[in-house]
């Protein structure tokens, strides 16, 4: 039998994914499963989505040969510039349309988590565009580090909510979203910012995220007279953005699929993210993956500079391309997505998220030939992360 | 027979008790479980504190943060409460999370839960069809009931389904909600509690969440064969200690 990468009719990637949840949440999550590949079949929603990502997305976002960059690595890199899309980041594809999806499941509340921001930030623009609630949960000690995008957020007419519990980071701020969508059973829609939680999060997630590399396959052509580069890299955190650019080469193993995740201060220091690494089976927001964890089962508090990345699980479709061994599954620390991230600013002109930055050190681990193609996403731009830059750099 | 099948038995109506292991302090667990029994509780949850209780509220969410902080794991829960039996013979269930116990080898766990005396398990977080396809029968080999949830919000169609797969009692949650998030009951929950008792299911009901007091134990009690305290108890225990508690169980029945 051929493998498949794709997911199954029960919600798995191989042993990964399932929907783990109490069963407050079953209806609303039954309700989901049941019509999100129905409503997104539909022409109508094909149509919308579509324009909304061409006109107020700005999309295609261009696929740019970094010659210089090139020319550094003895290689031919081409970045996906998702940071040029509007909000700055690859989140936006996913949160048009899971609005365009709880417009039509009649839902009228938004409620979402985020870490760095990005996708609370990617949430309530789509929820203003909507005319739709929103409320956004964020740790407090995101709170405090992401001044900005809760500034943009509070901007853009949604709520902010504090995470108090737990370690008050991201996992607490998706616990708090999920307890949320218990007390509000009706007539919310929980908007996931990636490729994580109950099926059919991680799949749909991962369909609105394709984009990028259904792009990728036809720019490529127009620029390399072919559709398949040798390899393909992305930065992990729950594996949104990796899942989009993976997904039309996932079955196709002549195309290479490399992901970055975030090691922090080193694998074995004790503050890393990098969960293919230093994970194990389990399950976490409803969902069976790898994730960081105490030999008795609690969640461990993962470290990133990089909030996006400090994410202690990984979403069920990596855990399955790591498991397989179809990705190869690489991890940069702190010190070297900021140096590869300052290397892209100046031989390129492109200040990139520090998350992107983890994909771009993929140089530091691995050497490509000459005449391999390796198209990598840029997730997003770096603006966000100026201040981060400015303390390390002492810019 | 299994103790709660027993218990259910009885011509009362139950009062179960949930409290937090290794909550206030590490090793208050067996003198809880003594206290509680004493003060006539019918059935006692002992909650296994997990990192990230997706399906609490605050009150709960702090207990178990302050739990694992004093060092509580399955394997401490166990070695503490392994003579238990020699001092108790109330039903006892162990509320927890999935993880937990998947790390703990679900086997493993079902096991040591005979072994000790467990009788029944609650996991909000395990769905019933994996359940049912994948470890009931674990769970029958060593004669563990395992407690399913419903709520407002359960389909009938659903509900039946429950109901076959159970062996013990349903678990009703009063209110689409987290532990601790509302208290007392509106005409939808009685509507929703005489639906349910409508429906002639084989295993009683027991109902849970929004629990505090005198009143609410009887409203609910008035169509279910019981009720169950959380958040009202470990509130108690926060504030009064665990040598009160049958001033605490006098007021409820
Ligand atoms: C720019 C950027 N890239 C990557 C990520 C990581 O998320 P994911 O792994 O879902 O793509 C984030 C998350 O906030 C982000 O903002």
């Amino acid at each position: 039998m051929k493998e498949t990468y794709n997911i199954n009719e029960k919600g798995y990637y191989g042993e990964f994914g399932g929907a783990y949840i109490p069963e407050m949440l079953y209806p609303n999550v039954e309700e989901l499963r049941q019509n999100y590949l129905k409503i997104m079949a539909e022409p109508s929603f094909q149509e919308e989505f579509n324009a909304l990502l061409k006109d107020y997305v700005g999309r295609p976002s261009p696929l740019y040969f970094a010659k210089r960059l090139s020319e550094k690595y003895n290689t031919k890199i081409y970045l996906k510039r998702e940071d040029l899309n509007h909000t700055g980041a690859h989140k936006i594809n996913n949160t048009i349309g899971q609005i365009l999806m709880a417009k039509r499941l009649g839902k009228n509340r938004i409620i979402a988590e985020t870490g760095a921001g990005q996708h609370g930030v990617a949430t309530a623009t789509v929820c203003a565009l909507a005319g739709i609630e929103c409320i956004v949960y964020m740790g407090e000690i995101d709170i405090a580090r992401q001044a900005p995008n809760v500034a943009r957020i509070k901007m853009l007419g949604a709520k902010v909510v504090p995470a108090l519990s737990g370690s008050k980071t991201l996992k607490d701020a998706t616990n708090e979203a999920i307890r949320d969508w218990i007390n509000n059973p009706v007539d919310t829609h929980y908007i996931i910012g990636s490729a994580i939680g109950p099926h059919p999060y991680p799949d749909m997630v991962t369909k609105f995220q394709s984009i990028i590399s259904e792009e990728i396959k036809w720019q490529l052509k127009e620029k390399e007279g072919k559709e398949n580069p040798d390899y393909v890299v992305a930065c992990i955190g729950g594996g949104s953005n990796a899942a989009g650019t993976y997904y039309h080469f996932l079955n196709n193993k002549d195309v290479g699929i490399i992901a970055v995740e975030a090691a922090g201060k080193g694998i074995h220091s004790g503050e890393s993210a990098a969960t293919s690494a230093l994970g194990k089976e389990g399950i976490i927001h409803g969902c069976k993956t790898l994730l960081m964890q105490t030999p008795d089962g609690q969640i461990t508090e993962p470290y990133s500079i990089s909030a996006g990345l400090d994410y202690p699980g990984v979403g069920p479709l990596h855990s399955h391309l790591y498991k397989t061994g179809r990705g190869e599954f690489y991890s940069a620390t702190d010190d070297e997505a900021m140096t590869a991230g300052l290397e892209l600013c100046q031989l390129e002109g492109i200040i990139p998220a520090i998350e992107s930055s983890h994909a771009l050190a993929i140089f530091e681990h691995k050497t490509f030939k000459p005449d391999d193609v390796v198209v990598i996403s840029l997730s997003g731009r770096g603006d966000k992360d100026l201040q981060n830059y400015i303390d390390y750099f002492k810019l | 027979m299994n103790r709660i099948n027993q218990k259910l038995q009885e011509d009362k109506k139950l009062l179960s008790i949930y409290f937090t292991a290794g909550y206030p302090n590490i090793d208050n667990t067996s003198t809880i479980i003594q206290n509680l029994e004493k003060s006539g509780v019918d059935m006692i949850e002992i909650g296994l504190p997990f990192s990230d209780p997706l399906a609490d509220g605050p009150t709960i969410q702090a207990s178990s943060t302050q739990a694992l902080k004093n060092g509580m794991t399955s394997q401490v829960l166990f070695k503490q409460i392994k003579d238990i039996r020699k001092s108790v013979s109330i039903p006892l269930i162990i509320m927890g999370y999935f993880n937990p116990m998947l790390q703990y080898g679900v086997e493993a766990f079902c096991k040591k839960c005979q072994e000790v005396g467990i009788d029944g398990l609650i996991i909000p977080d395990l769905p019933v069809d994996v359940y049912h396809s994948e470890y009931k029968s674990i769970f029958e080999k060593y004669g563990i009931i395992n407690v399913f949830l419903i709520t407002p919000q359960t389909s009938d169609e659903r509900i039946h389904y429950i109901d076959s797969v159970s062996d013990g009692f349903i678990y009703m949650v009063s209110s689409a909600s987290t532990t601790g998030a509302k208290v007392g009951f509106g005409d939808e929950q009685s509507e929703y509690f005489e639906r349910i008792a409508n429906m002639n299911l084989k295993n009683p009901q027991i109902i849970g969440f929004g629990i505090s007091n005198n009143e609410t134990f009887t409203q609910a009690t008035k169509h279910a064969k019981g009720a169950i305290i959380g958040s009202a108890f470990v509130k108690h225990v926060t504030n009064n200690g665990i040598d009160t508690i049958n001033t605490f169980v006098n007021t409820i029945l």
